[in-house]
């Protein structure tokens, strides 16, 4: 239907990663003190096939955000466009994962998968499918096994598994690692990316772990309250060097690591500036920039 | 082993399908290597993932107490009612209690034996079973369906919960001079009692489990693009199953009081009225013989839905 850029490998079905815009998307809440604006002037443009990490202290309008995309909820105001169509409801484009994996406890792990099949597959094709996404995600062995007998680790991954199946043009990804275990993070992390590589699509990653951000993500939005009038959710935008895989240990992540978790109101006790960041390049009209061409971090402040 | 939580989102504790925790399904606990899932890559780890031995010997050594066999269950289960039953023989056969006040086992079995000749055992068994069926359909599907519409809709909630509470509170005896008037004397009015009964448990329960489905599992299949009857059949009514069932099982207990209830003021046959009818004639044997089959009947229905449960909560948990 939409005409994209993209030599697609994708199998057959699987739909392409679409652009996402939103425009001055606005949210607030009704408390007893009065309406409290979560979001306010939201304006972002992810690329087909990017990788968006949010991130921003507790109570920034993060997950709502996500929300807003996904169509379980809806902006008072402002407008989000997939692939150039404005989205009413609940998306089929789009397939969300939670912080919490939310499977069905009476179902399998495959027929959780299946859930996520769009409306009207085949059954064989479905089927096909459910255990093609397991294997991607490493649980070809455990289909039959029920959510109460898998590790937290393989649940999350059936989350995953199960998201892919719609097909998604847009992933949406509240926290999805969050209530993992260290050392199981990083390895999901890596999952995910084997899983971008595999079946790209455009990703939109809310996260509260700067150096999950920095590792996975090509651009990083910072939120935060949006304080005084004509002030904005989008605190900074900041585009993360390097191709994928990362070095954990990286120089300028280190210093794109300080910056951010300043922009958090973190006290990071750090003394020496990373000179690029002291005087950032300045993108504006908030355009993606291709990761080819990029070599230092870039930041960008709107407005 | 019945006392899972059902309802978790899978991140609980690692447990079989017996609920007995699960030692071999972790390769770090199971203490092997296994085999590394395809896909993962280089990060199959030995934490998170790997392929799983849920039957291991491990599990299977775990709960072979003895109290968990079925045959020593089973014995165990019939130790005091043999003892009661030891108790009446010797309290009679010793003359302890004047047979006019509690006649022995023996007396009891032959004013069965007695009845079931005359052809009015098979009978009143029958009729009082078929009555309880009856009720119990009826008054369980409309409480299924009145629940599941109270659960769901905030509106009919407001609206027709209050109502409901206060017919609840009537007592069933109150209903029956209404119930004769109005449908009649037969048959009706004794299923209706026996509905009336078998509905507030179910709607209870539907209703209030209904309203408590984990809202992150209505939110992912909304997520997901369920809604109405598809969201209700994928989420909400599998969600709400074992509790469903619970009701079920309360809903017959109630079946059967109501129906004593029922067929000791207005009828001919039935255990209801043997009981009646026995007391007022003095037929203390026979008084015990309908309280001994009620017993059993209810045992029996108790444990036929009680087995369903079992079935559908190792499904579910």
């Amino acid at each position: 239907m939409a005409l994209t850029t993209f030599a697609s490998p994708a199998p057959a079905g699987v739909r392409s990663p679409q652009p996402v815009r939103l425009r001055d998307v606005r949210r607030a809440f009704a408390t007893p003190t009065g309406p409290r604006a979560v979001l306010a002037e939201v304006d972002l443009t992810l690329a087909a096939g990017e990788i968006v990490a949010l991130i921003g202290p507790s109570g920034c309008g993060k997950s709502t955000l996500l929300r807003q995309i996904s169509g379980l909820d809806a902006p008072d105001a402002g407008e989000i466009l997939i692939d150039g169509t404005a989205t009413r409801g609940i998306d089929h484009r789009c397939a969300v994962a939670f912080q919490e994996p939310r499977l069905l406890p009476w179902r399998t792990l495959s027929e959780n998968v299946s859930l996520g099949l769009p409306r009207g597959t085949a059954k064989d094709t479905g089927a096909g499918r459910v255990a093609e996404l397991l294997e991607l995600v490493g649980l070809g062995p455990s289909a039959d096994l029920r959510p109460r007998q898998v590790s937290g680790g393989m649940a999350q991954r059936a989350s995953l598994a199960r998201a892919l199946a719609r097909n998604p043009g847009v992933l949406l990804l509240d926290e999805p690692f969050g209530a993992l275990d260290a050392l199981t993070r990083l390895k999901m992390q890596d999952l995910l990316l084997d899983v971008h590589a595999a079946e790209p699509t455009t990703i939109v990653l809310v996260t509260h772990d700067v150096e999950e951000a920095l590792y996975l993500a090509d651009r990083v939005v910072l939120l935060g309250a949006p304080e005084g009038p004509g002030a904005g959710s989008v605190k900074k935008i900041i585009t993360v060097p390097g191709a994928r895989p990362r070095d954990r240990a990286s120089a300028p992540l280190a210093e794109l690591r300080v910056e951010l978790l300043e922009g958090l109101g973190v006290d990071t006790h750090h003394a020496a500036q990373h000179p690029t960041t002291q005087h950032p390049t300045t993108n504006p009209g908030d355009r993606p920039v291709d990761p080819a061409t990029r070599t230092t971090p870039t930041t960008e402040t709107p407005r | 082993m019945t006392d899972t939580i059902v309802g978790g989102t899978g991140t609980g504790p690692v447990v079989d399908q017996h609920g007995r925790p699960l030692r071999g399904l972790n390769q770090l606990d199971a203490g092997t290597g296994g085999a590394t899932p395809p896909g993962t890559g280089a990060h199959g780890s030995p934490h998170d993932g790997g392929a799983p031995a849920p039957d291991t010997a491990a599990a299977r050594t775990t709960g072979s107490r003895l109290v968990d066999r079925r045959p020593v269950r089973a014995l165990l289960a019939l130790l005091i009612p043999l003892a009661l039953l030891g108790a009446w023989q010797w309290a009679t056969t010793t003359g302890q209690v004047a047979p006019h006040l509690l006649p022995s086992p023996a007396a009891v079995w032959a004013s069965a034996i007695d009845l079931a000749e005359r052809g009015l055992l098979g009978q009143y068994v029958a009729i009082s079973t078929q009555r309880v069926l009856l009720g119990f359909a009826a008054g369980a599907g409309l409480g299924l369906l009145v629940g599941a519409v109270v659960g769901l809709s905030r509106l009919a909630d407001v609206l027709v919960a209050p109502t409901l509470g206060a017919v609840r509170a009537i007592p069933s005896l109150a209903w029956l001079p209404l119930l004769i008037l109005w449908v009649g004397i037969d048959e009706e009015s004794k299923v209706t009692l026996i509905a009336i009964g078998a509905f507030f448990p179910v709607y209870t329960t539907v209703a209030g489990s209904l309203r408590h489905v984990d809202p992150h599992l209505v939110e992912l299949g909304r997520a997901y693009g369920l809604r109405g009857p598809r969201l209700f059949t994928g989420v909400q009514l599998p969600a709400v199953l074992p509790s469903v069932v619970s009701g079920l099982r309360l809903a017959m207990a109630q079946a059967w009081l109501f129906l004593v209830a029922a067929e000791m003021i207005a009828s001919s046959m039935g255990l209801g009225f043997l009981l009646m009818d026995s007391a007022n004639n003095g037929r203390t044997d026979r008084t015990l013989l309908a309280i001994v089959l009620l017993a059993s009947l209810g045992k029996l229905t108790d444990t036929v839905i009680g087995l369903g449960q079992k079935h559908l909560l190792r499904r579910w948990s």
